[in-house]
């Protein structure tokens, strides 16, 4: 069983790209050349550099042990939240800002949900001197209102989705409306494992750096490269397509990934793509959609910004599929409540994200010799109105 | 019997008018109506839009059209009722176009066969790309005499032209510039070059331009290079207001052509 993406773009019955005519030129361009450009000697020096130098890779594979107590199990936690802008998505905007560069782009453009793919963006966009664009759902703008003084401060045009739930969805199309309009010298940094074949394959290898670490620091640390289990909050699925990566072949590894289940999985708010949804197309690839019966797109709700969602990644819609990697889900208040764990066991604040990845800690049976791996992509800090009004300090 | 978009650009060779409307926009069972008066006011040729939660190459005009159709409580399967005898009223080509989702979960074989029993002659899909099409999709929308119209832009290739072309059977569909539907367009905006260079190409098919066609000018304008133009964003616009559903269609047509 192959879990890459094969030469058409697809991940078993999930991918392709179905795109209007309008952006072919710049995604056949991406097709025939992104492998070329990111197997480059220059790009890879540059990609490794800016990784260490800037962004603070590696990031620390921290051994968590008052929640290994807590759990009667062995947890270890992938610090991507020490990153430079805090979060796992600058590992994918480097990468493609060096991309962009090579294809002789002038302007960037991006969709954000929480921000912190925005920020990250508006980042690597003032690191290059290149103009950058940032769509942003409306009810995000407000609900994340840090992250948007950032990436303003940054030099970013922040422009704000006003259609349907006004979240990321609305942004992704509003990105992809600018594309559109925009066909020539434009690059579009999309934020995560999703939209038209080479992104969810290309955003994946950018984030697979987190898989290969862990391999190597979890071999310095216990003598072995392998992990019992590896678990990772999934949106569209980047941090969860990095932290998994290198273990797909692994097959004694178990993967976990988990989703936004918001009021809970039947409550109409909730953003669990798996359990909810069905094979459609949504933002240019076919995988698992929240939709209606007449395949109108539900909008989700999720407490969380960056897993407010109606579709998944078409590499997670086939490792569902083929039950590669397992797929669990948090509700709103069962996320809170590891976020405040972690805080108080070990003086981590996490981002309402990867608190999902935590709060499944509790739904697993986990073993006292097991040695789980919970990818913590991103710090709390863009939460805090969120955690201050919730728990009321 | 001959597919009425064939028989359609062998009767006539240019200024062929297209409009285009999303069903159940502004009322719900306006569908009917709409197309009745639109070949009343001699247009040639009728895009009806099925409306889709996240049209991705619409601009805002024919994103809120969809908006209130879908609240509306509009469907394809609602659609293909209000369209049960059409066949009994009017004679022009009638194309459907939306966006592949809503199709792929009606089922693709399932909508063909409901084209073909209401009568369309023709399909765009923007979002089925052409490889896909030919994988996937061909074989059916060919069984039901259904062409799949294609898309072409200013920044498509020329061998990709060819390829269109070749795939094409009814008409193909010139993006006047690659854009959203809808934005606006001056005369002078258009890329006269690229409607010259695709002329002199002397492709198989013939062709209509659309975008950012408004008015009387830029319809002319676009005549000069094509067969004819596709007004969508516009018409949609002028549905708006306080005159009857008949009025606001006629003085809108009768804005575009000159009465012989
Ligand atoms: C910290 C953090 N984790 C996870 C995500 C979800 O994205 P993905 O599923 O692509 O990793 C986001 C998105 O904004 C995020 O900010």
């Amino acid at each position: 069983m192959s879990y890459q993406v094969n030469r058409k773009g697809y991940y078993g019955e999930f991918g392709g790209a179905f795109i209007p005519e309008m952006m072919h030129p710049n995604i056949e361009e991406l097709q025939e050349k992104y492998m070329e450009i990111i197997n480059s000697y220059n790009f890879r020096q540059d990609f490794v550099n800016l990784l260490k130098h800037y962004v603070g890779r590696p990031s620390p594979l921290y051994y968590a042990k008052r929640m290994s107590e807590r759990y009667q199990s062995h947890i270890f936690l992938k610090r991507e939240d020490l990153n430079h802008t805090g979060s796992h998505k600058i590992n994918n905007t480097i990468g493609q800002i060096l991309l962009a560069k090579a294809l002789g782009k002038k302007r960037i453009i991006a969709e954000t949900g929480a921000g912190q793919h925005g920020v990250a963006t508006a980042t690597v966009c003032a690191l290059m001197g290149m103009e950058c664009i940032v769509y942003m759902g409306a009810l995000d703008v407000q609900r994340q209102a840090p992250n948007v003084k950032k990436m303003r401060m940054l030099g970013a045009q922040v422009i704000s989705a006003e259609s349907g739930n006004k979240t990321l969805k609305d942004a992704t199309n509003e990105a992809m409306r600018d594309w559109i309009n925009n066909p020539v010298d434009t690059h579009y940094i999309i934020g995560s494992v999703v939209g038209p074949h080479p992104y969810p394959d290309m955003v994946a290898r950018f984030q697979s750096v987190i898989s290969e670490e862990i391999r190597w620091q979890l071999d310095e640390q216990l003598g072995r490269e392998l992990p019992t289990r590896v678990i990772a909050c999934v949106g569209g699925g980047s941090n969860a397509a990095g932290s998994f990566y290198h273990f797909l072949d692994e097959e004694s590894v178990e993967l976990v990934g988990v989703e936004a289940a918001g009021k809970g999985v039947n409550s109409g708010e909730s953003a669990a793509t798996l359990f909810l949804g069905k094979p459609g197309v949504l933002h240019s690839s076919r995988s698992i959609v929240m939709q209606t019966d007449d395949g109108q797109i539900i909008e989700p709700y999720s407490i969380s910004a960056g897993l407010d969602y109606p579709g998944i990644g078409p590499m997670h819609a086939h490792l569902f599929a083929t039950h590669r990697a397992k797929y669990l889900w948090a509700t709103d208040t069962e996320v809170l409540d590891a976020a405040l764990e972690l805080t108080q066991l070990e003086g981590i604040i996490p981002a309402l994200e990867s608190a999902h990845a935590l709060a499944v800690l509790k739904k697993i049976d986990l073993k006292p010799d097991d040695v789980n791996v919970v990818n913590l992509s991103g710090r709390g800090d863009k939460d805090m109105e969120t955690y201050l009004t919730y728990f009321g300090y | 019997m001959q597919n009425r978009i064939n028989q359609l650009f062998q009767d006539k060779k240019e200024n062929i008018l297209s409009v285009y409307f999303t069903a159940g926009y502004p009322k719900l069972d306006d569908t009917v109506t709409i197309i009745e008066n639109l070949v009343e006011n001699g247009v040639d040729l009728i895009e009806i839009g099925m409306p889709f939660s996240d049209p991705v190459a619409d601009g805002p005009v024919i994103q809120h059209s969809s908006l209130v159709a879908l609240h509306n409580g509009m469907t394809i399967k609602k659609l293909f009722e209000q369209l049960k005898d059409i066949r009994d009223k009017v004679n022009i080509p009638l194309i459907l176009m939306g966006y592949l989702n809503p199709v792929v979960q009606f089922g693709v074989e399932n909508f063909c066969q409901k084209c073909a029993e209401v009568g369309i002659d023709g399909l765009i899909l923007p979002d089925l790309p052409l490889n896909e099409y030919q994988e996937e999709y061909q074989p059916l929308f060919e069984k039901y005499n259904l062409h799949n119209i294609l898309l072409i832009t200013p920044q498509t290739s020329e061998m990709r032209l060819r390829q269109i072309d070749e795939a094409s059977s009814g008409f193909i569909y010139m993006v006047s510039s690659s854009s959203t539907t809808g934005v606006k367009n001056n005369v002078s905006d258009f890329h006269q070059d690229y409607f010259e260079r695709i002329r002199q190409m002397e492709l198989k098919n013939p062709r209509l331009i659309g975008f950012g066609i408004s008015n009387r000018e830029t319809f002319e304008n676009a005549c000069k290079y094509a067969q004819g133009a596709i007004i969508g964003s516009a018409f949609v616009k002028a549905l708006d207001g306080e005159l009857t559903l008949e009025e606001k269609i006629s003085n809108f047509v009768k804005s575009i052509v000159r009465t012989a």
